[in-house]
């Protein structure tokens, strides 16, 4: 770890674009939420006042609203559909290119990653622990992903602690948030009147100091400590603490997997909207040139009847068994396979879900609410 | 892992068989020297193999590993790519990324009798560990082939058969749903053959590849005969698209069947084995 010692100073929102000058300055380009298609949404940033300002989300199952507020803030509202995932992990992207010269012979050449200094301002807690679940994923030791790992290793994270999550964020029960406690270069609390800064990596240190922070007050210190409880308790919804792989996987023939698959449309938006999924299929992209070729990936999901075909036979032919893929791998296998369940509490696939499923309701009928 | 299991390196398809009226087997060289070179497989491993427009598919490797200059690879025209690697012809270029996964516990195996049961074209993965015993027939026990097709006229490569079948201490068994004329071996599933079969002791290791339902079935009979789960190793086959375990399809609860399998144990896999929907 390198040796940077914790600023904690105060920022105030008129000095916002500072920051944002920085960031650029040290070559980053800078994204960050907007309001886009009435979802909040990570966009491309030139200046503080695109800032989604006075917005604030209402979500419950099924459904995803933005709505305005007379608040001040720019951070009042809980995630929209975007995680980081699009960002490291592209929808789709080329992998490789074949060309065949006039005799037929073919050759391949890999595609390479265009990326630059990318800074992040604005992420959720539950979405650096979905990035740090994916880096476990794509970046493990003996097979490392070089289209993500370009990507990763360019972002600068602007972390800021969620005041404001939603009735189907559940990331306190999972332990992912609301407020974030590594994973970040800078973190900010935002009050009112601007924001709580710190580092948390040597990159983030030297950006802190050259803002115009000031030292934060013991007040505004006890405002960020009373903002991060409340948004801890005001949490309704909980996954059932605690492991469980062994508690799913003796539940294969519950009766309550084909409850869940009659109201299951298989259309795949949680797999979309999920931080942590990682399934993409192959193809080869056509083309009218019969001289190229481009393999390409794209996200794919479980819910796909594709997803499980093998010549001729499609081993999830029904609702029922793509649901209990999806359930017992996010909840389950994660644990065997990455140390951990895949699942963040961010609660985007509640939301998203077009007839209102929620997992955290699923999983209880499942295994009970105390395994 | 390296970078060029990304993608593939260019294959020419040096002899081309047609086995049965769907299954073709494709003899290929690496064009690249260096590439050939470092190309080592293990019985059982794999290949991700490119037609050129259309896409990949797994194909196991029907070869004796100790040809270093040539693979072969055996297809049955089902799909789309393989529909279109069957319709080529010598000179022809494919693409090849691999070897991938894990294949046969042979270094296991030594010493001890060796079952191989194998369904359709199920024995494709397992012929390069044939002529590996046969070939290294010393180091090894009895050796017991057990072979099912649904039809007769399925099955191929009856002269590599009759061969194995001269060797000594090697039994060859074969069994057909339906016998057509000329038929001589068992009419029936291949489980039939347990009866016919000099099945060794228990210190003896069994190799199963092909449909799951007839695994199911001969893993039973095994058991049944005292075989222990950890002597049982299976070949299985899920959707693959990266060969790298990063793409998700082909998981088995908590494995990647590309990455650690496709050869299992049978004990680390047994509780989801044959459950629907895995």
């Amino acid at each position: 770890m390198a040796a940077h010692r914790p600023v904690n100073g105060f920022l105030p929102r008129e000095a916002f674009g500072e920051l944002l000058a920085t960031l650029r300055g040290g070559g980053y380009r800078c994204v960050a939420p907007k309001v886009r298609d009435g979802a909040i949404v990570y966009a491309e940033l030139q200046a503080q006042d695109q800032l989604p300002t006075g917005i604030s989300t209402r979500q419950a199952p099924g459904r995803y609203r933005v709505e305005i507020t007379d608040s001040p803030r720019n951070f009042a509202w809980a995630n929209g559909p975007q995680a980081l995932k699009p960002l490291v992990f592209k929808a789709r992207e080329t992998l490789w290119r074949v060309d065949r010269d006039t005799d037929g012979r073919i050759s391949f050449t890999g595609s390479s990653t265009e990326t630059g200094p990318l800074a992040v301002i604005g992420v959720r807690s539950c979405d650096l622990a979905a990035l740090a679940l994916q880096d476990r994923h794509f970046l493990a030791n003996d097979c490392v992903d070089p289209h993500y790992q370009a990507r990763r290793a360019a972002l600068f994270l602007v972390a800021v602690n969620c005041t404001h999550p939603s009735d189907t964020c559940f990331c306190a029960s999972t332990g992912d948030g609301p407020a974030a406690r590594d994973g970040f270069d800078l973190l900010m609390d935002e009050l009112d009147d601007g924001f709580v800064v710190r580092a948390g990596s040597a990159a983030g240190q030297k950006i802190l100091q050259t803002l115009p922070v000031r030292p934060a007050t013991g007040e505004q210190n006890e405002a960020v400590t009373q903002q991060n409880r409340q948004a801890t308790e005001c949490q309704t919804r909980q996954l059932p603490s605690g492991n469980l792989e062994q508690v799913l996987f003796e539940n294969l023939d519950h009766p309550h997997w084909q409850t869940v698959a009659e109201r299951c449309l298989s259309c795949g938006n949680c797999t979309s909207v999920c931080p942590t999924c990682f399934c993409y299929s192959e193809q080869d992209a056509g083309t009218l040139d019969p001289g190229h070729s481009t393999h390409i990936r794209e996200w794919d999901s479980c819910f796909t009847q594709g997803h499980s075909y093998i010549h001729g036979l499609t081993i999830r032919a029904d609702t029922r068994l793509r649901y209990r893929q999806w359930l017992t791998h996010k909840l389950g296998s994660w644990h065997s396979q990455y140390g951990r369940s895949g699942c963040v509490g961010c609660g985007r696939c509640i939301s998203w879900c077009p007839v209102g499923i929620d997992l955290t309701e699923e999983v209880t009928a499942i295994v009970g609410s105390k395994p | 892992m390296s970078t060029a299991l990304r993608y593939p390196a260019e294959a020419e398809i040096i002899a081309r068989a047609q086995e049965t009226p769907s299954i073709v087997s494709l003899t290929v060289r690496l064009t690249d020297s260096a590439v050939a070179d470092r190309f080592r497989f293990q019985p059982g491993q794999f290949n991700m193999v490119y037609l050129y427009g259309v896409g990949e598919i797994p194909l196991s490797i029907s070869s004796d590993p100790a040809d270093t200059d040539t693979l072969t690879h055996t297809i049955r025209d089902v799909g789309r790519v393989s529909h279109g690697l069957a319709a080529l012809q010598v000179g022809d270029r494919i693409g090849l990324r691999g070897p991938f996964g894990r294949g046969w516990p042979l270094r296991d195996a030594r010493n001890r009798d060796v079952i191989i049961i194998t369904g359709g074209l199920g024995c494709a993965p397992v012929v390069p560990v044939i002529d590996y015993v046969i070939n290294r027939r010393k180091s090894y026990g009895r050796l017991i082939i057990m072979q099912g097709v649904k039809h007769s006229d399925d099955l191929i490569w009856r002269e590599h058969y009759d061969a194995w079948d001269a060797h000594p201490d090697t039994q060859v068994l074969l069994a057909a749903d339906v016998g057509g004329t000329r038929w001589n071996g068992v009419v029936g599933p291949v489980t039939e053959l347990f009866d016919k079969a000099q099945l060794p002791t228990q210190d003896s290791v069994a190799f199963l590849c092909g449909p799951e339902p007839m695994i199911r079935a001969c893993v039973k009979r095994l058991i049944e005969e005292g075989l222990p789960t950890g002597s049982i190793w299976i070949s299985m086959e899920r959707n693959m698209q990266c060969a790298l375990g990063q793409c998700g399809h082909c998981q088995f609860g908590d494995r990647f069947v590309c990455r650690d399998g496709p050869v299992f144990c049978y004990a680390d896999i047994q509780h989801l084995f044959g459950r629907k929907g895995f």
